[in-house]
């Protein structure tokens, strides 16, 4: 008897122990990186390090503009075109499409989700880059070496498909049938019903899912580095290399011991990183909770 | 079961000479693995209320998704025989379903209010049917709130959200929606069952005073019910038409096993 | 106005299907161009071999050391987030249950925990070792993918958790059991099937991930033997090699990415499969 109420006793201990940890990461995380990019913030102002273009980590010129520039850009673009292709795939398969379509889907998007990031920018370098460079491009009149914002933004819409998707599916999936019926009785034809109320119904949810997919998008890396182009400059059209944040950190790993505070700055984009992410997700999250709680 | 089939036919002759407004014949709805509706023929009289009684489970619901082809939103059914309004069978139609359905206005278990004010879910069907003059429509929708009593009630909110209005409210503002498309049918699917027991009342009420301009066909498995609204009766069980005809006479003189037992247990 | 009305409906649903249709042949597409450019260079040599001198220039070798470099990971990876997934999962749902606000609040934070991109937990890595004078390793890297899979994990197997009645925890306690016991001996028996699925979701997930390994688990042609030597792992492997001028480097980048796809759609099938049975 005192056997099995000492393991009791022991397990839960441990069941704490592990959750303290958890809940403990993300404090930690943000510490950390505060701490470590304290050179940086303490010997510049945080308006020049987050506005100013310049960068010369040589000559100790940290403007972080291009790369936040760099990274809206490439995550707004590939939301633009997801967004719309999520919604409507939802909508077909949640209203119109047969059951079996929708199984068939279901694998699918899973396998979308579970592709690793690297995968993704391999294609993007065999099939989006010269897409872009022999046919997108020239078809605006512009010259593209095609490893380019548009680039970073078809790889990265692919991407988050299945993400989005998802979460759109869902919110379809808990407007009550009956409430569809009430339409219909009232003459609404099918897709007036999806317009007029489910879309109504369940708009806080799909924001939250676009504000989630973004979020997501920001903070990808690998795949977005290898297509983009990686040029130190505040992009001037779509056809033009970025260098996103997180490609940022990723790329100068190597060399960020040789100059001083590059290390800092490095931690320092982390932490930008980290901060919109979190808050972002805050954001949704909360909404998605306080719909699901009414 | 022989006395029964006798008895139905009888009582076949009785109602038509009532106005018809729908006549249901051959119908059978089956789903993948069960047969949900078996060969069910009736006629429903105009201006009554026909009362789809039986047990939960017995096809009740089904029957009354049929009418307004509601079943067509589950491609697991299928449906033949015929179900006529007006001399058009609905079962065929293709083109004008959303028409027909605005013939007939739905009340369901429970109040669905549309994500919307009050207002527009009145408005909502009238948007539908075309109409655009934004005095007609506000008019509307007070005449049909007053019809559900809910006027009063709601008058000085009619543009905050439809899903803060009480449950017992939500249910009459629905009922108000479906009869804004002016139809010639009410269908009605336990519409008290979420309800307590003064809402309720309210609801059965105002459909005591509606049959007046309106068909009603409700769906109840609560006995008492059926006693206070129904003209006329159709007993289900297992997806079939066990009885039906004028409420006095299957209620005073049931002829089957089956509706004697309903009527010894239920309440 | 009808006509309109049936018109928009039209449209939208074709549209809609056109749509889904092409989300479909993208998911073929990428298969399909990546196995076509790499199956030339994938042979026994490439899988069984470690790179050889002059291998990023094109010399002989293979990715031996990426694949089983990732495996470790993964798997260190996945068994380190299981030791610390199960019992949170299991606490939030038989300690927690009686606390519903806290529960929601902690459900919230896994959410938001899973948010933070895997570059970011790279970079905490990295800091960590940093701190504690250590160089890139297996296990700097287990203990990193470890932390970036543990939400994921965690709220899957929350996920089949929850939707175990109460009435079952209820009559375990009116046998006399104690929570630990009714822990592990009742939820955990009804919910395994599910946990399966959670594991082999996070396990995908860490054995494809490359932000986080970056910083951690460093790079090596050969592998690795104890915890503290570094380890290459696949999705690094693609990414140098394909960063490679020379031809013949690029083509194992392929080959090596239709190993990793290979393994990721097989765990997500198997995943899939475990599901639909339970």
């Amino acid at each position: 008897m005192t056997k099995r109420l000492f393991i009791d006793k022991l397990s839960s201990r441990w069941m704490v122990l592990c959750l303290s940890v958890l809940l403990l990461l993300p404090l930690a995380i943000g510490l950390g990186l505060v701490i470590k990019s304290s050179d940086l913030w303490l010997t510049h102002a945080l308006g020049s390090l987050i506005f100013s273009q310049d960068w010369s980590p040589s000559e100790s010129q940290f403007g972080f503009w291009p790369f936040i520039l760099s990274s809206l850009w490439v995550t707004v673009v590939a939301l633009i075109i997801s967004m719309p292709l999520c919604l409507l795939a939802a909508i077909f398969l949640t209203q119109f499409a047969p059951t079996w379509m929708l199984k068939v889907m279901r694998p699918v998007i899973d396998i979308l989700a579970g592709i690793p990031s690297v995968v993704y920018g391999v294609w993007g370098v065999l099939v989006i880059v010269p897409l872009v460079a022999d046919i997108i491009a020239p078809m605006f009149h512009n010259e593209s070496l095609g490893y380019s914002i548009l680039a970073g933004a078809l790889v990265l819409s692919v991407m988050s498909i299945p993400y989005i998707l998802n979460m759109i599916l869902e919110v379809f999936r808990q407007v009550p049938v009956e409430l569809g019926e009430a339409s219909l009785s009232l003459g609404a034809t099918k897709w007036e019903t999806i317009k007029y109320v489910f879309l109504r119904k369940g708009a806080t949810g799909i924001i939250s899912a676009y504000g989630l997919g973004f979020s997501k998008a920001l903070g990808e890396t690998i795949a977005v580095m290898m297509v983009i182009g990686n040029v130190v400059q505040v992009p001037a059209s779509v056809f033009d290399a970025g260098y996103p944040l997180p490609a940022l950190v990723a790329n100068n790993y190597g060399e960020m011991m040789s100059i001083p505070t590059y290390d800092s700055a490095l931690m320092f984009g982390s932490l930008l990183l980290f901060i919109i992410i979190i808050t972002i997700n805050v954001i949704f999250r909360y909404i998605i909770y306080k719909s699901e709680a009414i | 079961m022989k006395t029964a089939i006798v008895t139905a036919e009888k009582r076949v002759e009785h109602i038509t000479t009532e106005v018809p407004i729908m006549n249901i014949s051959n119908l059978n709805v089956y789903s993948k693995s069960a047969h949900i509706l078996k060969n069910i023929n009736i006629t429903i009289p105009k201006n009554k209320i026909t009362v789809l009684l039986g047990p939960s489970g017995c096809g009740k619901t089904t029957l009354l998704k049929c009418m307004n082809r509601l079943t067509d939103l589950y491609s697991e059914l299928r449906l033949d025989g015929t179900i006529e309004i007006d001399g058009q069978n609905i079962l065929t139609e293709r083109n004008r379903i959303t028409e027909i359905r605005q013939k007939m206005g739905l009340v369901m278990q429970r109040p669905y209010p549309l994500p919307m004010s009050i207002y527009d879910n009145i408005a909502y069907g009238l948007k539908l049917k075309g109409v655009r003059d934004k005095n007609v429509i506000a008019e509307k929708v007070e005449k049909h709130l007053r019809e559900v009593a809910l006027w009063d009630e709601v008058k000085d909110r009619l543009k905050s959200s439809a899903q803060r209005l009480s449950i017992g409210q939500q249910q009459r503002l629905c009922l108000a929606r479906g009869l804004a498309v002016e139809p010639e049918i009410i269908l009605a699917d336990e519409p008290t069952s979420a309800l307590d027991p003064i809402s309720s009342r309210v609801i059965e009420e105002q459909f005591s005073k509606l049959k007046d301009d309106y068909t009603i066909i409700m769906v109840t498995h609560i006995l008492r019910q059926a006693k206070r609204l129904a003209d006329y009766v159709v007993f289900m069980y297992y997806g079939e038409i066990i009885e039906h005809g004028n409420a006095a006479d299957i209620f005073e003189n049931p002829q089957t096993d089956i509706l004697k037992e309903y009527m010894r247990v239920g309440h | 106005m009808t006509l309109n009305r049936k018109l928009e409906e039209s449209f939208f649903k074709y549209l809609s299907a056109i749509v889904s249709v092409l989300i479909i042949l993208v998911l073929i597409h990428i298969v399909y161009s990546i196995i076509a450019k790499g199956a030339s260079a994938l042979s026994w040599e490439v899988l069984t071999q470690e790179p050889k001198g002059g291998f990023y220039m094109g010399g002989g070798g293979g990715i031996f050391n990426a694949i089983v470099g990732s495996l470790y990971l993964a798997i260190g990876a996945t068994v380190l987030a299981f030791i610390i997934s199960l019992p949170v999962a299991l606490f939030i749902n038989i300690y927690l249950i009686k606390y519903p606000r806290t529960l929601i609040g902690i459900r919230f934070f896994l959410d938001v925990l899973w948010g933070v991109p895997s570059i970011v937990f790279g970079a905490f890595g990295f800091i960590l070792l940093m701190y504690m004078g250590m160089r890139n390793s297996l296990g700097a890297g287990i203990v990193t993918v470890a932390a970036l899979i543990s939400p994921i994990m965690i709220r899957a197997m929350d996920e089949v958790l929850m939707t175990i009645p109460k009435g079952l925890q209820e009559a375990a306690y009116s046998l006399g059991s104690t929570k630990t016991e009714t822990a592990f001996k009742i939820f955990f028996r009804q919910a395994l099937p599910g946990f399966a699925t959670a594991i082999l979701l996070a396990f995908g997930r860490g054995i494809g991930d490359a932000a986080s390994v970056l910083f951690t688990a460093g790079y090596t042609d050969h592998v690795p033997e104890k915890l503290s030597d570094p380890a290459a792992t696949l999705p690094l492997s693609i990414f140098f090699q394909l960063s490679s001028p020379i031809e013949e480097v690029q083509n194992r980048a392929f080959a090596a990415a239709i190993v990793l796809t290979f393994i990721v759609l097989i765990i997500s099938i198997t995943a899939r499969l475990l599901y639909r049975k339970k």
